[in-house]
C-alpha cells in the first residue's frame, strides 16, 4: 500500500453504487431517438388493427354488418364477438375476478366500448373500414351515478351476472353490486363514536381521473402457425402476468408464448391489465397467420383504459376536545364502471384502502367499501395509487383538516398531536397493518422549520384581515399533508394476482471478465431500473455499475415477476437483487479463501474485495474472483458465478412524507397560483438521489393536475366529455409549479438494503396537500370542504356560495 | 388514391418518396423514412411529441401532411448529433440534468428546445417554460427539463453552467 | 387519427385558388396553416374531398403600410405577426394577443387568415379584429370585395364567406398614437381557448376616455363587439361605478356555451372580469 493506492472511499465512488447520482444508462438511447417502443416495431407482412367503438353509453346491439368494411381494399378481416366466440374469447377474465367483454356481446355498457376489430394492410385502410362497419343499436337507460347504482329500478348494467348473488369477493346485494369489503372493528369504532367529545363527518369525493401516459397502449401480436408459438410485444408493466393470463385464456401453452415489453413511454398503472385490443390482435394474428399491430389513439386511451379513483367516501373522525383522535369510520361507494377490471391483489377488492388511518394513532377504526357497476369504462386501480392508497390518503388528510377546523386547532399542530410516535414502531394500525419504521415528528418538524410555517400563518392572518377590509381579492391558503403509504406488494400470505404470489425476482450472472447481467421480473416504464438496480449490485458486489447490464421485460429470459406498479420494484426486486448478490458474494468469499489459503472467516469485505483480517495487502477483488470462478474453484464446487433469488417480502414497506404548500387564490376568477411547494419524503435507503428527485417532481406534477383540474367526466347520457387533451387537464411547463424536495432517511428494518420505494409517494401526498391548501384558503370564511378538482369555475363557485362576489 | 411524388431534405439527406396526400408528416417520417425518434402521443395536436424542425420552425409533424413539406429541410432527433458524431449540447444536457424518464416526449422536446435556443440564446426560466409550452411531459414535472435547456444554452455559449440554488 | 382520402392542390395564384375552390364547391376546402382543419380531419369531423393549399401563393404573405392602414397578408403566421417591428410599434395589441394563441409550434404555422376566417368562436383574433375595426379583403368568383370584420361573423363556423371565396388580407386602421390596448384572456392553461377574453382599445384625453372599443371572445357563437359597453365608458374616468355599468352591458350580450371551462353564467361573469382588467391595463398604457 502506498500513497497511490486508492482509498476505500475513492474505490467506492468509482463503483457508482447506492447513494450516488449516477447518470442514467437509458438516456444514451432516448436522447438519440433510439428508444425501442412498440410502435417502432415493423415486421414483414405486418397488418394493422383498429377498433370500432360504441357511441352509446348503454345499448343493445341489434345487428352488426361488416360487409362494406370488409370490402375496403386492403382489409383482411373484421372480428366481432361472434367470431371471438368460436375460440371462446368473446369474454376474458379480469385481474379482479370479474369477466369483461373483449368485443361487445349483444350489449354495449359504456361509451367507446369495443365492438369490432378491423384488420388491414395499412393504418389507412383499417381507419377507412372502421367508418364503414354498420352497427344497429337500441339505446337503453344509462346510469353514470354510482350513488344511484344500487337503487330500486336502476338500469341493470350486467345482465350476464343477473342471477349471480355470489360474486368474486362474496355476496352481491344488488344486481349492480360488485363486492362489499370491510376492515377494522365496527363495534369498537361505533362505541367510540357514540361517546366522542367531537366528531366530524364529510362526504369526500375523489373524482375519476386517468393516468394518461404519453405513449398510449399498444401491441404487436405474431402467431407462428408452424411452431404454434405466439410472440407478443406490448406496453406491459407486468409481462409475465400477461403471458400466464394469455396462456390460460388462449390455451396456447405458456412455454410457447413469448411476451416482450420493450421501452414503455410511461405506465403509471395504465398498462398493467390486458385490453381488448391485445386479445383481438392475438386472435387476428392466429386467424390471418401474420403479425398484427394495434395502437390506440389518445381518445381511446382516456375513455376506455384503466381509469383511476372514482371513490365516494362518507368519512367520520371522532376526537377528544383536546384534539386526540379516538376513532375513524368510512363508508365508500367505489365506481368500477361496467366491469371490475382492477389490477388488485386477489384478496383486496378495494386494494390497500385500509391504510386510511394514515399516519395517526387511531385506537380504533372501521371502513366498508361497496363496489358498484355503472355505464362507464372499466377499472379503478391506476395512476400511482399504490392500490387505493391515494384515495385513502386524500380522505384522511382532508378529514384531519376538517376536524382541526372544528376544534379550532392549527392543522399542523393537530397532526403533530396525533402522529404515531417513533417509539411506537413497528406500529400495528387499527386495521392490522404493521408499519415497519417511521420517525414522523422529525420529518414534520423539519418541514415546518424549512418553510417557516409560523411565519406563513402569521402572513395568512394579516392577509385575511386585509381581505375582510376589502383591500385584496386574493386569499392565501397553506396546505399540509402527512402521508403514510403502504407499498411493495407483497407478502405471499396477503398478496396474489390470480393465484400467483406477489414475490419478485432477480437473476444475476457474473462473466469471467468481471462484468455481468441481471434480469428481473419487474419492468421499468421510465423509473430508471437499468441504472438503479446496477447501483445496488455495485455496492453489494464491488463491481462498477457500468459493468452490469440490467434486463427486464422478456419473459423467456427474465425470471418470473409480477411487474412494476404500486412502487414495488425497489421493495421486492430490489430486495431480490441484494439477496442474489449475497449468494454470489458468499460463493466468491469461499473462492477467495481457497485462493488465499485462509479460512472463510479470516476474510473481511472492503468495498470491492475480500482481504485477510490483519493482513490487508492480501486480497482478492471481485473482478479477480469472477475470473477465478471459471477455472479455479475449490474442489467440489461448481464453476460459474451466478445466483437467482425469488423474494417473498415479509411485509409491505411504509414510505412517508411531510408536504407543505402555499397558494394564493383569486376569488374573482377562481384561479389558484401555487407560490411554494415543499415535499419531504422518507423512502428509507436512497439508491439514486437524482432519480428519486425526478420521481417526486413527476408525481407532484401529476398530483397538481389531479387536484387542480383533471376529471374523466360523463354527462347523464353517458357521454364522456373530457376524453381528449383539449379538455383533460395535463399541465404544461407554464402551469407546473417549482418543486422543492427534501428528505429524511428511516430505513425499513425488514428490507435487505433498507429501501422502501418512492415512485407513488408524491401523488399520494401531493393531492391532499394541494386540496388542503385551496380549502384552507377559504376556511376562515366558514367553508369546511370544497370538492376537487379545484379548477377555476369550481373554485369561483365556492367563492360565490360564500357570498364573496357582492 | 393516386400517390404524390415528393422530395425533401431530412437530417441533411435528400429523400424522394411516394405518398398519399393524406399521409401525415409524422407517419412519413416514422413509417417510410424509418425515423422512429419523433413519437405520437395524441391525435388532437396538443402533446408535441412529434415536434421536428422544419425550415427553421418548430412544427408538430402530426398536423401537417407530407405533401405540404415538399421541398422542406427537416431535422429530427436522429439528426441532432454534431457533425463529428458527438452529442448536441441538448442531448448531453438532458442526460446530465435528468431531463427525461420514459423518453417518449424527449425527441420532440429536444427539437423544440433546439429552435428555442436559436430564437433566444439565453432564455430565462420563464421564457424556457413558455418556450416549451407546446410539449407535454408526464414523467419529469419539467423542472429538470428546464435545467437541461439551461445547461445546453450555457454550453453553446461557451460559458460555465451554474445550476440555480434550490 | 387517420384522415379520409382527398386530392391535394397547390395553386400559385389567388385567381387559380378561387377558380379551383369555386369549381369544387362543397367538395373543396382551403388549407392555410392547417392547425384548425387538419385536427378536424384527423377526427373525421371534416372530410373534404379536395384540399387547396394556399401556401404557394406569394401574394398572400407580407405586412405593409397603406396610408393610415396596415395590410397583413392572410397567410402571415402568428410567428411573423409577433416578430413584426411595424406591428409591434403601431398595433401592439396584435403581438400581445398572438402570444396567447396556442403554443410556439402552432404559432409557427398557424396563420392570421386561418384564425379569422373559419368562424370558430374560440379563436382569439376575430374579437381583436372587431375591436380594431378591421376589414377583410376577400376574392371570390365575382372579384374582390371588402367586408368589415364587425359584419363578417354570423354564427359558429358561419361567416360572410361564400363558396369559392378566399380571404386574402386583413386591413387594420392604425389606432391613434398614445392609445392603450389590452387583450385579457382567462384560460384553463396556456394555449387553451378562452374561458372568456376581452379586447380593449381606448384613448384618453385629460384623464377621461375619449374613444373606446371593446370586443369579447368565446362567450357567444360569434366574437362580440360590445358597442354599448364602450359607449358607456366614453367621457368617464373609468371610475368604478361607470366600469360596473359597462361590465353589465357587456355581460348582457354574452350567451356562452357551458362546457368543461365552466357553466354559462360563470363564463359571462368572467367576460366581465376580463373586461375590467383589460380596461385597467389599457388605461395604464394610454397617454392623455
Amino acid at each position: 500500500m502506498n500513497d497511490m493506492t486508492p482509498t476505500s472511499a475513492e474505490r467506492a465512488e468509482k463503483l457508482e453504487g447506492m447513494g450516488c447520482k449516477r447518470k442514467r444508462v437509458e438516456d444514451v438511447r432516448f436522447t438519440q431517438g433510439k428508444g425501442n417502443y412498440v410502435d417502432d416495431l415493423k415486421l414483414p407482412g405486418m397488418l394493422y388493427g383498429d377498433l370500432v367503438r360504441s357511441p352509446h353509453g348503454h345499448a343493445r346491439i341489434k345487428n352488426i354488418d361488416t360487409t362494406k368494411a370488409a370490402a375496403v381494399p386492403g382489409v383482411v378481416a373484421v372480428l366481432t364477438a361472434e367470431v371471438l366466440k368460436t375460440v371462446n374469447l368473446a369474454w376474458m377474465p379480469t385481474l379482479a375476478g370479474d369477466v369483461q367483454m373483449v368485443l361487445a356481446d349483444g350489449k354495449v355498457l359504456f361509451q367507446n366500448q369495443e365492438v369490432a376489430f378491423v384488420v388491414a394492410e395499412s393504418r389507412e385502410a383499417a381507419a377507412d373500414a372502421v367508418e364503414l362497419v354498420e352497427v344497429e343499436y337500441e339505446a337503453l337507460p344509462v346510469n353514470v351515478d354510482p350513488l344511484k347504482a344500487m337503487t330500486d329500478g336502476a338500469p341493470m348494467i350486467r345482465e350476464d351476472l343477473k342471477d349471480k348473488t355470489d360474486g368474486a369477493h362474496g355476496k352481491r346485494k344488488h344486481y349492480n353490486h360488485v363486492f362489499a369489503w370491510q376492515a377494522g372493528d365496527k363495534a369498537a369504532t361505533d362505541a367510540a363514536f357514540a361517546k366522542a367529545d367531537v366528531t366530524i363527518r364529510e362526504f369526500i369525493v375523489y373524482p375519476r381521473v386517468h393516468p394518461c401516459p404519453l405513449e398510449t397502449c399498444q401491441c404487436v401480436a405474431s402467431f407462428d402457425k408452424i411452431r404454434g408459438e405466439l410472440t407478443l410485444w406490448g406496453t406491459f408493466q407486468a409481462p409475465h402476468v400477461i403471458r400466464t393470463v394469455g396462456s390460460l385464456i388462449s390455451k396456447i401453452p405458456e412455454h410457447k408464448i413469448h411476451v416482450i415489453a420493450p421501452d414503455i413511454g410511461g405506465g403509471f398503472g395504465n398498462k398493467v391489465g390486458a385490453y381488448p385490443g391485445y386479445i383481438c390482435s392475438i386472435v387476428a394474428s392466429i386467424v390471418t397467420g401474420r403479425p398484427v399491430k394495434w395502437v390506440e389513439d389518445r381518445i381511446e386511451n382516456l375513455s376506455t383504459t384503466a381509469f383511476a379513483r372514482d371513490f365516494h367516501m362518507d368519512m367520520e373522525i371522532a376526537a377528544t376536545k383536546d384534539g386526540k383522535v379516538t376513532a375513524m369510520r368510512c363508508y365508500t361507494i367505489a365506481d368500477h364502471g361496467a366491469f371490475d377490471a382492477c389490477a388488485n391483489a386477489t384478496k383486496w377488492p378495494a386494494g390497500l384502502f385500509s391504510i386510511i388511518s394514515g399516519s395517526y394513532d387511531f385506537p380504533t377504526a372501521y371502513c366498508l367499501v361497496d363496489g358498484v357497476y355503472t355505464n362507464k369504462a372499466p377499472g379503478g386501480v391506476a395512476y400511482r395509487c399504490s392500490f387505493r392508497v391515494t384515495e385513502a390518503a386524500y380522505c384522511i388528510e382532508r378529514a384531519m383538516d376538517i376536524m382541526a377546523q372544528k376544534l379550532g386547532m392549527d392543522p399542523a399542530e393537530f397532526r403533530i398531536k396525533n402522529l404515531i410516535r417513533r417509539e411506537q414502531f413497528p406500529y400495528t394500525s387499527a386495521f392490522g397493518w404493521q408499519y415497519d419504521s417511521g420517525d414522523y415528528h422529525t420529518a414534520m418538524n423539519k418541514a415546518m422549520e424549512t418553510v417557516d410555517y409560523k411565519k406563513l400563518r402569521a402572513e395568512q392572518k394579516t392577509k385575511r384581515e386585509a381581505f375582510k377590509r376589502g383591500e385584496t381579492r386574493e386569499v392565501m391558503g397553506i396546505g399540509v399533508a402527512f402521508f403514510t403509504e403502504i407499498v411493495g406488494a407483497g407478502p405471499s400470505r396477503a398478496c396474489d394476482i390470480l393465484g400467483i404470489a406477489m414475490f419478485d425476482s432477480a437473476e444475476i450472472r457474473i462473466h469471467p471478465t468481471g462484468s455481468g447481467i441481471c434480469r428481473l421480473g419487474t419492468k421499468s416504464q421510465g423509473q430508471g431500473h437499468e441504472t438503479t438496480y446496477a447501483q445496488i449490485i455495485a455496492t453489494e458486489l464491488g463491481l462498477p455499475a457500468d459493468n452490469i447490464m440490467i434486463e427486464e421485460g422478456n419473459t423467456d429470459t427474465a425470471p418470473y415477476g409480477l411487474g412494476t406498479y404500486g412502487s414495488r420494484s425497489t421493495p421486492v426486486s430490489g430486495a431480490a437483487t441484494a439477496m442474489a448478490c449475497r449468494k454470489i458474494k458468499a460463493k466468491a468469499q469461499m473462492i477467495a479463501a481457497y485462493m488465499l489459503e485462509v479460512h472463510d472467516d479470516d476474510l473481511e469485505w472492503d468495498v470491492d474485495r475480500f482481504r485477510v483480517r490483519g493482513n490487508p495487502e492480501r486480497f482478492k477483488t471481485m473482478t479477480e474472483l469472477a475470473w477465478a470462478a471459471y477455472h479455479e474453484v475449490p474442489p467440489g464446487m461448481e464453476p460459474g458465478l451466478e445466483a437467482i433469488n425469488y423474494y417473498d417480502p415479509p411485509n409491505f414497506t411504509f414510505p412517508f412524507g411531510a408536504y407543505i404548500c402555499v397558494v394564493d387564490v383569486d376569488v374573482d376568477t377562481g384561479t389558484t397560483k401555487v407560490r411554494r411547494f415543499y415535499a419531504l419524503d422518507d423512502c428509507g435507503t436512497r439508491i439514486n438521489p437524482m432519480i428519486i428527485e425526478g420521481q417526486i417532481h413527476g408525481g407532484l406534477t401529476e398530483a397538481f393536475g389531479i387536484a387542480m383540474g383533471q376529471e374523466i367526466h360523463y354527462d347523464d347520457d353517458g357521454n364522456v366529455t373530457t376524453a381528449s387533451l383539449m379538455d383533460y387537464f395535463l399541465p404544461t411547463a407554464v402551469e407546473t409549479p417549482h418543486w422543492e424536495t427534501d428528505w429524511t432517511t428511516t430505513p425499513s428494518p425488514h428490507h435487505p438494503i433498507g429501501a422502501k420505494g418512492v415512485g407513488e409517494s408524491p401523488n399520494v401526498g401531493g393531492v391532499p396537500c394541494f386540496s388542503n391548501a385551496v380549502n384552507d384558503a377559504f376556511a376562515f370564511l366558514g367553508s369546511t370542504h370544497i370538492q376537487m378538482p379545484h379548477d377555476h369555475w369550481r373554485t369561483w363557485t365556492a367563492a360565490e356560495k360564500l357570498g364573496l362576489h357582492g | 388514391m393516386a400517390k404524390s411524388h415528393i422530395k425533401m431534405t431530412v437530417n441533411g439527406k435528400a429523400v424522394e418518396e411516394l405518398v398519399e396526400p393524406r399521409t401525415l408528416l409524422i407517419h412519413f417520417l416514422r413509417e417510410q423514412l424509418m425515423l422512429t425518434g419523433p413519437h405520437i402521443g395524441c391525435e388532437t395536436s396538443h402533446c408535441g411529441a412529434c415536434t421536428v424542425d422544419l425550415d427553421g420552425k418548430s412544427v408538430k409533424s402530426c398536423t401537417m401532411f407530407a405533401v405540404q413539406a415538399a421541398g422542406a429541410d427537416i431535422r429530427t432527433i436522429e439528426g441532432m448529433a454534431n457533425a463529428d458524431g458527438t452529442l448536441h449540447a441538448l442531448q448531453e444536457g438532458f442526460r446530465e440534468m435528468h431531463g427525461l424518464q420514459c423518453g417518449f416526449c424527449t425527441p420532440g422536446m429536444i427539437l423544440r428546445a433546439y429552435r428555442l435556443l436559436q430564437e433566444n440564446t439565453n432564455p430565462t426560466e420563464a421564457e424556457i417554460r413558455m418556450g416549451i409550452s407546446g410539449n407535454l411531459c408526464r414523467c419529469t414535472g419539467y423542472q429538470n427539463i428546464v435545467k437541461a435547456i439551461q445547461y445546453a444554452a450555457a454550453k453553446l455559449a461557451g460559458v460555465p453552467f451554474q445550476e440555480a440554488a434550490e | 387519427m387517420i384522415p379520409g382520402s382527398f386530392s391535394y392542390h397547390r395553386p400559385s395564384s389567388v385567381a387559380e385558388a378561387v377558380a379551383l375552390l369555386t369549381k369544387l364547391g362543397d367538395d373543396g376546402r382551403a388549407l392555410a396553416g392547417g392547425h384548425s382543419l387538419i385536427p378536424m380531419m384527423k377526427l373525421r369531423l371534416a372530410e373534404p374531398a379536395n384540399l387547396v393549399d394556399l401556401a404557394g401563393i406569394a401574394d398572400l404573405k407580407g405586412i405593409r403600410s397603406d396610408g393610415n392602414d396596415i395590410v397583413i397578408g392572410a397567410m402571415t403566421t402568428q410567428h411573423d405577426l409577433i416578430g413584426s417591428d411595424l406591428l409591434g410599434t403601431k398595433i401592439p395589441l396584435l403581438r400581445e394577443t398572438s402570444l396567447q394563441i396556442a403554443d410556439p409550434q402552432v404559432r409557427y404555422v398557424g396563420t392570421l387568415g386561418g384564425n379569422v376566417a373559419n368562424g370558430d368562436p374560440g379563436n382569439d383574433m376575430p374579437a381583436v379584429m372587431l375591436c380594431l375595426g378591421a376589414t377583410y379583403h376577400v376574392t371570390g368568383k365575382g372579384g374582390e370585395r371588402r367586408i368589415a370584420a364587425r359584419e363578417f361573423y354570423q354564427g359558429a363556423y358561419f361567416t360572410a364567406l361564400e363558396a369559392g371565396d378566399v380571404l386574402t388580407a386583413v386591413r387594420i386602421p392604425v389606432p391613434a398614437a398614445g392609445h392603450g390596448a389590452a387583450y385579457e384572456k382567462l384560460k384553463r392553461k396556456i394555449g387553451d381557448y378562452a374561458t372568456a377574453a376581452a379586447a380593449v382599445v381606448l384613448t384618453m384625453s385629460g384623464g377621461k376616455v375619449a374613444t373606446c372599443s371593446i370586443a369579447l371572445t368565446n362567450v357567444a357563437e360569434t366574437p362580440l363587439w360590445a358597442e354599448e359597453a364602450a359607449k358607456i365608458l366614453v367621457g368617464s374616468t373609468l371610475d368604478a361605478a361607470t366600469v360596473k355599468k359597462a361590465v353589465a352591458a357587456a355581460e348582457a350580450i354574452t350567451a356562452p356555451a357551458s362546457d368543461a371551462r365552466g357553466p354559462a353564467h360563470y363564463r359571462t361573469k368572467m367576460a366581465g372580469v376580463m373586461l375590467t382588467r383589460a380596461l385597467s391595463r389599457a388605461k395604464s398604457k394610454a397617454r392623455g
